[in-house]
């Protein structure tokens, strides 16, 4: 199975938030003397990092892009909840803004309040890399959050998805489910071709399908990720190929427009696996009714998790469930697959 | 069809600017340019039917293209009439945003279909009248007051949603965009950019707002001094612009079963290129309908052959920015010839 078993003892989020790291932490956590994670509890449990005892008070810097997707909403709501529930953290959250020269500025107003951790979601990666530098040396950590500065020296922790995991892990359950299935047909519905996230899903799913010599991938169109281009690209798509087998969609956004055109179009004989992980990608997979059989997961809970970085940081902890007096310098999430078995598990992280 | 679309009948000695002996040439050149619309028409159909002739000489191929033309076809409509008039719209996708996204809250659901289709509406209305009002009563250059206007629906359609994709559950919508829907195989979306080209071209070539429309954008001030109301043109104008944007938002709502807002993203680009390769002018004064119906059966048409044979978009956008390049040079010279 693509998700490790860890996350189906541990419900929580945080089980996600450790999953490149939780397999020795447990044993190293209780002294560094067992190597039997067995014999003491697993520390990746349900308390956050650090712990939850109130603590020094800590004051988050948050900026993030203008919220004008699914996805970057509960991005949003995921920080501010999860801030909410520590007394000993106060989130100072700008504005979110696209405008690369405006984010900038938003994060020079919080370097300028001296807030004692920064956690930073750039509309651009790369363009922001600078202030991210000017944090740094102003003496704030800062908390990168997926899109990925250019330097490792503008960010004391990134955590992010896994894009090339994501296709890797739709390609091999669509692998799986097709397996002895002679000359299977594949297509995919991929996101916004000019963001190198695509390209990164697409070459992920691409190297997961090389491993079946059955299946081809018959074809590939770019949507938006809006609900209007899912919908006319997944015609076209759906005219183009009179049969295929499984479809993979990157995004569950456009998904809904997918869906609707499938819908429209009369067609259930084929298997479909989203992406990301939007409330209503679970309750169509839950329910069990249509093509959708599953979505591959680009948890907007990192968030959460880059919040109780940025409070470990800002406490001078580490994480519980790590052996180190430090938290990590980079944390690349898991994109598990979410089908019919695992899906109540999932619903209350889907977003709308 | 031919479609001269001649200086105001009858009034040429109103508009001084269009001399009586270019008026022949004027249809010659008109029907060249529809012809060679219906040429690369053709040539796409050819195209289309020798690479892919199973799915793309198909019935359902040909509902398909006509299904996705059908929002942007109506956004167009209602643009042809602003050009026309020497205007602009930028704000078009940003009305059709959102109308769409206002359409589909779950307050409006609750009123069910007639409650979709009257906040559409009205909601492209009521920013066609806020753009014309500026622009013909407060003196705003249509380029600002429309870029303005786009900034701010996109912002007040964010601000309804808050980014999430609000889901259409009215049965009544839902079942017109199903093949049920179809009556002799014509898709409901269909009949209604129908209806709309027709009463577009009847508007701009068989009645007096059309010709004042001519005039306005010809020479304003001419058609001032002809008696024209010209600021009340303008105002119906984007009135009637904003009402084609909310049309096309109900059309949305039904194709995509959602309510979102990116809906309508750089509509105004698609309608701009796709009136313009028509054969409508820039600069005013000239408007065809059947071409920017024409134009944006073209574009849909090369999306669905790309599509068909699995073209990437980078390849779909290069051959785009080509054909509006190369329909605008030969605008310029069947108009350099006169």
């Amino acid at each position: 199975m693509p998700e490790p078993t860890f996350t189906s003892r541990f419900t929580s989020r945080r089980g996600l938030l450790f999953g490149t790291a939780a397999v020795s932490a447990g044993a190293l956590l209780t002294g560094c003397t067992s190597n039997d994670p067995k014999d003491e509890e697993p520390a990746a449990n349900d308390r956050p990092a650090a712990d939850d005892k109130p603590g020094k008070q800590v004051t988050i810097g948050f900026a993030g892009p203008q919220a004008d997707h699914g996805w970057l909403n509960a991005i949003n709501d995921n920080a501010k909840s999860r801030a909410k529930k520590y007394s000993d953290v106060t989130l100072e959250i700008t504005e979110g803004s696209n405008d690369t020269a405006q984010q900038i500025g938003q994060i020079e107003t919080l370097i300028n309040k001296k807030v004692d951790v920064l956690v930073v979601l750039p509309a651009d990666g790369k363009a922001l890399t600078q202030v991210g530098l000017k944090a740094m040396r102003a003496g704030i950590p800062v908390v990168n959050l997926d899109r990925i500065f250019n330097t490792p020296q503008a960010y004391r922790c990134w955590i992010g998805g896994d894009n090339y995991g994501m296709g890797l892990n739709a390609g091999h359950y669509i692998g799986e489910k097709l397996k002895g299935k002679a000359d299977a047909r594949v297509i995919e519905l991929a996101g916004l071709d000019n963001l190198e996230l695509t390209k990164q899903r697409t070459q992920g799913f691409d190297d997961a399908l090389k491993n079946y010599p059955n299946i081809k991938k018959v074809a590939r169109q770019a949507a938006e990720f809006t609900v209007e281009s899912g919908q006319a690209k997944m015609a076209q798509l759906l005219q183009a190929q009179p049969r295929f087998d499984a479809l993979w969609n990157h995004d569950d956004d456009q998904g809904v427009g997918a869906l609707r055109a499938i819908e429209q179009a009369g067609r259930d004989d084929f298997l479909m696996v989203g992406g990301a992980g939007a409330l209503s990608a679970f309750q169509a997979i839950k329910q069990d009714n249509g093509v959708l059989k599953a979505t591959v997961l680009y948890p907007p809970t990192m968030a959460a998790s880059a919040i109780d970085l940025a409070r470990a940081l800002g406490q001078g902890k580490g994480v519980g469930g790590l052996a180190e007096y430090e938290i990590p310098a980079s944390i690349t999430l898991y994109s598990a697959v979410v089908d019919k078995e695992n899906v109540d598990q999932y619903m209350s992280t889907g977003f709308r | 069809m031919t479609q001269p679309v001649s200086p105001p009948r009858g009034s040429t000695d109103k508009v001084p600017q269009v001399p009586l002996p270019a008026w022949r040439g004027l249809v010659a050149r008109a029907d060249v340019r529809t012809l060679s619309l219906l040429g690369v028409l053709a040539a796409l159909i050819v195209i289309g039917g020798v690479t892919k002739p199973d799915e793309f000489l198909d019935t359902r191929n040909l509902q398909l293209v006509l299904t996705q033309a059908s929002v942007i076809g109506v956004v167009t409509v209602g643009m042809t009439f602003v050009i026309t008039s020497g205007g602009i719209d930028l704000s078009v996708g940003a009305i059709v945003a959102l109308a769409s996204v206002w359409a589909t809250t779950v307050a409006t659901q609750e009123y069910g279909f007639g409650g979709i289709l009257f906040t559409s509406v009205l909601v492209g209305l009521g920013c066609g009248l806020v753009n014309g009002l500026l622009i013909a009563y407060g003196g705003m250059v249509p380029f600002i007051a429309t870029l303005a206007m786009l900034a701010s629906a996109r912002g007040l359609a964010l601000q309804i949603t808050d980014g999430k994709t609000q889901i259409v559950t009215v049965d009544g919508i839902l079942d017109l965009g199903e093949r049920d829907a179809y009556v002799l195989g014509v898709p409901p979306l269909v009949m209604v950019f129908a209806v709309v080209t027709i009463i577009g071209w009847l508007l701009l070539n068989r009645t007096t707002f059309g010709r004042r429309t001519v005039a306005v954008g010809g020479n304003a001030e001419a058609a001032r001094l002809a008696g024209i109301d010209v600021r009340r043109q303008r105002l119906y104008l984007y009135l009637l612009s904003g009402l084609c944007c909310g049309i096309a938002a109900f059309l949305l709502i039904i194709l995509s079963g959602s309510g979102q807002n990116t809906n309508g993203n750089l509509y105004e680009l698609d309608a701009i290129a796709a009136a313009i390769i028509g054969g409508t002018l820039l600069s005013g004064g000239r408007g065809t309908i059947t071409g920017s119906v024409l134009g944006v059966l073209i574009f849909t048409t090369i999306t669905n052959i790309f599509a068909l044979n699995n073209l990437q978009s980078d390849v779909q956008q290069i051959a785009k920015g080509a054909i509006i390049v190369a329909a605008v040079l030969v605008q310029r010279r069947t108009a350099s010839t006169t």
